[in-house]
Parts: C-alpha cells; sequence; structure tokens
C-alpha cells in the first residue's frame, strides 16, 4: 500500500473529507451506523434525515451518487430476503396490489432495508474517501490490538499477491481448455487452491523478507502527522451528532 | 450469511459484541504461542486467502447462494487461536470496506463465523487426529469432517441469536430448517475446498501445517564414526 497502490475502492479527490484522519472517520461511521440501528420500530421520519445527511457527507467527500448505487450490489443477499418476509411472515394480512401481504412482514422488511443499506452506503462512503493504509493507521491509533493490525496490514498487502496468481493461474487452466461447468470440476478448482497457496506463501515469505532488510518492526511507519485536532474531531461528529439527535427525538415522540 | 445491519436488535448485537471482544482477547493471548516472526506473515496470508476464497460464490439451493467460511481451513493452517484472529481480520475489513455485513453486528459476524467454526472445526480435527493413524496425512480426512460440521454449527449460532433478537417475525422453525439445511449443502463444499487444500499443502510443505506439528520428529543428530 505504498505510494502507487491505490486500491480500487478508493475515490482519488481533495475534499474535506478525504482530509480528514481515519480514526475520526472510523468512530463516525461506527456511531452513525449504531444510531441508526436504534432507531424505534413505527417511526418512519428518522430515515429520511438519515439519508439527507449521508447525502451531505457524500457531496461533501465529492463521491458521485452513481458509484454509491454500483457499489450497493453488495447488498443483493439481504433485499432478496426482505423480499421474502411479507409472503413469509405470521400476523395480520394486507392487501397491495392484489397480492396479500404479512402487515408486519412488509414492516420488518422496510426496517430491514433501511437500516442494512444505510450501513452499507456509510461504509461505502468511508472506503471511497480513506486509502487501505490510512484505514489500518486509524485503526491503529484507535488501539486495535498490534497484532490484529499486524496480521491486517499483511492481509492488504497479500490481496494483490493472491489475486494475482489466480488469475495467472486461472489463464494458465483456460489455455489448457479447462472450463467449470459441473459440480466434478470442484476438484481441479480446489487442487488450484493448494497450489495458490503454497505459491502465494513462498512469494510471500521474500516479500517479507524484503520488508525485514528495509526495517520493518511489526509497527506501521508513520510518514504524516495524521494526529487529529479538536476541531477535525468536531467535523467528524457532526454526522453522528445529526443520527443520535434523530433517534431520541423518535424514541421521545413515539 | 453475513448479518446486515439492523437485522438482530440492538442489546443482542450489544451481547454478540462483548461475546466476540471476549473471545478475540482469548485468542490474542493464545495467538502467542502459535506465532512466532516467521508466522505473521503466514497468519495475514492465511486472511488475504481467506478473503480470496470468500469472493468465491457458489450457488447452493433455491437461488440462495453460499461462500466458504474458511475457519476451518484457517486454524489448520495457523492453529486455532490466529486462525480465529485471521477470519476476524477479514470479517472486520469487509464490514468497514467492503459493507458486506453490518457495523453494528460485526460482533455477531465474528461470534458466528470465526470464534464458532475454528472451535468446532479445529475441536473435531483435534479429536479425529487422535483416532486417526499418527502421520501428517490424517489431518486431511480430519479437516474435511471439521469444515463439513463447522458450517452448520455456525449457522445454528446464527439461529441462536435471531431466537433472542431477531427482528424480522420469522417463525423460528422456518429460519432454523432454511439456514441449517442450507449450511449443510454450503459444509460439503467447504469441506471439499478445505480438505483438497490442506490435501495439497501437506503434500509440498507439511511445515506450513499447523495441525501438523504435533507428528513433528525432533531433528535427531548422528554421528558417524570417527576413525581413528
Amino acid at each position: 500500500m505504498s505510494a502507487g497502490h491505490h486500491h480500487h475502492l478508493y475515490l482519488d479527490r481533495a475534499s474535506l473529507i478525504h482530509r480528514l484522519p481515519p480514526q475520526c472517520k472510523i468512530a463516525a461511521v461506527v456511531l452513525f451506523v449504531t444510531a441508526v440501528v436504534t432507531t424505534p420500530r413505527g417511526s418512519w421520519w428518522p430515515y429520511a434525515v438519515y439519508v439527507l445527511a449521508l447525502g451531505a457527507v457524500a457531496a461533501a467527500g465529492r463521491v458521485p451518487a452513481p458509484t454509491i448505487l454500483r457499489r450497493m450490489i453488495i447488498e443483493t443477499p439481504f433485499v432478496l430476503f426482505a423480499v421474502i418476509l411479507p409472503f413469509a411472515s405470521p400476523g395480520p394480512k394486507t392487501d397491495v396490489l392484489g397480492l396479500t401481504l404479512s402487515a408486519t412482514g412488509l414492516e420488518s422488511a422496510g426496517i430491514l432495508l433501511a437500516k442494512g443499506t444505510l450501513g452499507v452506503v456509510a461504509s461505502i462512503l468511508l472506503a471511497a474517501t480513506t486509502q487501505p493504509r490510512d484505514l489500518l493507521l486509524g485503526l491503529q491509533r484507535l488501539h486495535m490490538p498490534q497484532l490484529l493490525v499486524q496480521i491486517m496490514t499483511f492481509m492488504f498487502r497479500y490481496i494483490e499477491v493472491v489475486l494475482g496468481e489466480m488469475n495467472r493461474m486461472r489463464v494458465a487452466r483456460e489455455s489448457r481448455g479447462f472450463d467449470a461447468r459441473h459440480v466434478g470440476h470442484l476438484k481441479v478448482v480446489a487442487q488450484s487452491a493448494g497450489a495458490l497457496f503454497i505459491r502465494c506463501y513462498e512469494r510471500g515469505e521474500r516479500v517479507h523478507l524484503a520488508m525485514l532488510s528495509r526495517g520493518y518492526t511489526g509497527r506501521l511507519p508513520v510518514f504524516a502527522d495524521a494526529r487529529s485536532s479538536t476541531g477535525q474531531w468536531a467535523m467528524a461528529a457532526l454526522l453522528p451528532l445529526v443520527a443520535v439527535a434523530t433517534t431520541v427525538a423518535a424514541w421521545a415522540t413515539l | 450469511m453475513h448479518v446486515p445491519d439492523g437485522f438482530i436488535d440492538a442489546p443482542l448485537s450489544v451481547v454478540g459484541g462483548v461475546i466476540a471482544t471476549v473471545g478475540v482477547g482469548v485468542c490474542l493471548r493464545g495467538a502467542r504461542r502459535e506465532l512466532d516472526e516467521k508466522t505473521a506473515p503466514l497468519a495475514g496470508l492465511v486472511a488475504a486467502f481467506v478473503f480470496a476464497l470468500q469472493m468465491l460464490n457458489f450457488p447452493v439451493a433455491l437461488g440462495t447462494s453460499g461462500h466458504l467460511l474458511g475457519g476451518t481451513l484457517a486454524a489448520v493452517l495457523v492453529g486455532p487461536y490466529t486462525g480465529a484472529l485471521c477470519v476476524t481480520v477479514v470479517l472486520t475489513v469487509q464490514a468497514l470496506f467492503f459493507a458486506d455485513g453490518g457495523t453494528t453486528a460485526l460482533g455477531i459476524n465474528i461470534t458466528t463465523m470465526a470464534i464458532v467454526t475454528t472451535v468446532v472445526g479445529y475441536g473435531i480435527v483435534v479429536l479425529l487426529r487422535a483416532l486417526l493413524p499418527a502421520r501428517p496425512a490424517s489431518v486431511v480426512p480430519a479437516a474435511f469432517v471439521g469444515a463439513l460440521i463447522s458450517v452448520p454449527a455456525s449457522a445454528l449460532a446464527f439461529v441462536g441469536f435471531y431466537a433472542l433478537g431477531g427482528t424480522t417475525g420469522l417463525s423460528l422453525g422456518g429460519v432454523l430448517v432454511a439456514m441449517v439445511g442450507v449450511h449443510v449443502l454450503v459444509g460439503i463444499g467447504e469441506a471439499v475446498i478445505t480438505a483438497l487444500t490442506v490435501g495439497s499443502v501437506v503434500t509440498v510443505r507439511p511445515d506450513l501445517v499447523y495441525a501438523t506439528r504435533s507428528y513433528e520428529q525432533p531433528l535427531e543428530i548422528r554421528h558417524t564414526e570417527q576413525a581413528a
């Protein structure tokens, strides 16, 4: 993740959000999502406030809406699940467009979709405005245990190695006429997984030795002074503050 | 399935977070015995590997799809404590960065997918290893069974959380049958891939497989008779 390695999720912009220290952004996302999740059942207006708040963050971070929408495809599994709910839930039935649906199921599906989607968009905004290396630094400053930071550092470093080797082996398989069609082909794929592991380990070993010989001690070097000021924390706190105030108001007016 | 935000209610998400924190704390202590300077990058590689494997979704029944969890594989390769930490790291990165699995549900996801899979999977591996002939190749069938059972066990843990704090009002029996049913099938795929991966690593580099360490022979140095 040294200079020149740009992650495909990261949008290289110069914005207010990009400049915020990573630890402030991580804390803001976690608090925001927590506030969203604790929104009481039965009030719908808070979700509009959350959407507006995230929209403001996206605008400030210059993350375009099409990018966010495209990346929301990750939530497909639980959208499918939410679609099943109105049909499968017990309780009183209502008629919607000629279909007999469970009223509680419909409500649950709506809440699940709203809360889940807001969580997904918050993560998308974090990833689009923070480099993986800064994310690691942020987690390190938030006192995530050193061993976890170290494993995560190596993981980010090796993902490229694993994906590169994986691609090379796929090209090799396909150029020999392999085409995974039925379950019997699982064996070939799994054997490739074993070979992949050994090849990656041997390359990874060389990477690690190269790092050690350049003075790696297990901690990430901090190049720029990325300590966070009170002003930056105050700005990052805006999003969770809005969300917490909304949740509290929703509970109060219930 | 990675539990999204809002699927399990807030109090139980906190309970999940507490269980996960305690579990990860235990693993951090235990991992100190398993890891040395040489194996720290191995743990990172296993995490990257599990991450890559989790991107392979394969279709199960009725339009749902499952992906590998990798807990047993990680535990067999780098040891149970470090293995659980590897999966924890993968889940954290996926939640924070790839929006896969909710941030507030992270504790529940770590409990079901990192802790339950490694405890159950590695427990079975240790048990079977004691019954099978004492040679490195025995780890392969043990890993197969461990992976096979660890996935439905993880689904069962999820259903447990759902029973106590589910927000969607589906009947518990239905969720139980659907989750465990689907994950028995996912478990078969997981078992095949885990066993074949461990098998090929054991054949070529048995020194990289933690679960074969108990078979290691101490280095024996024989001296030739010195000619007088």
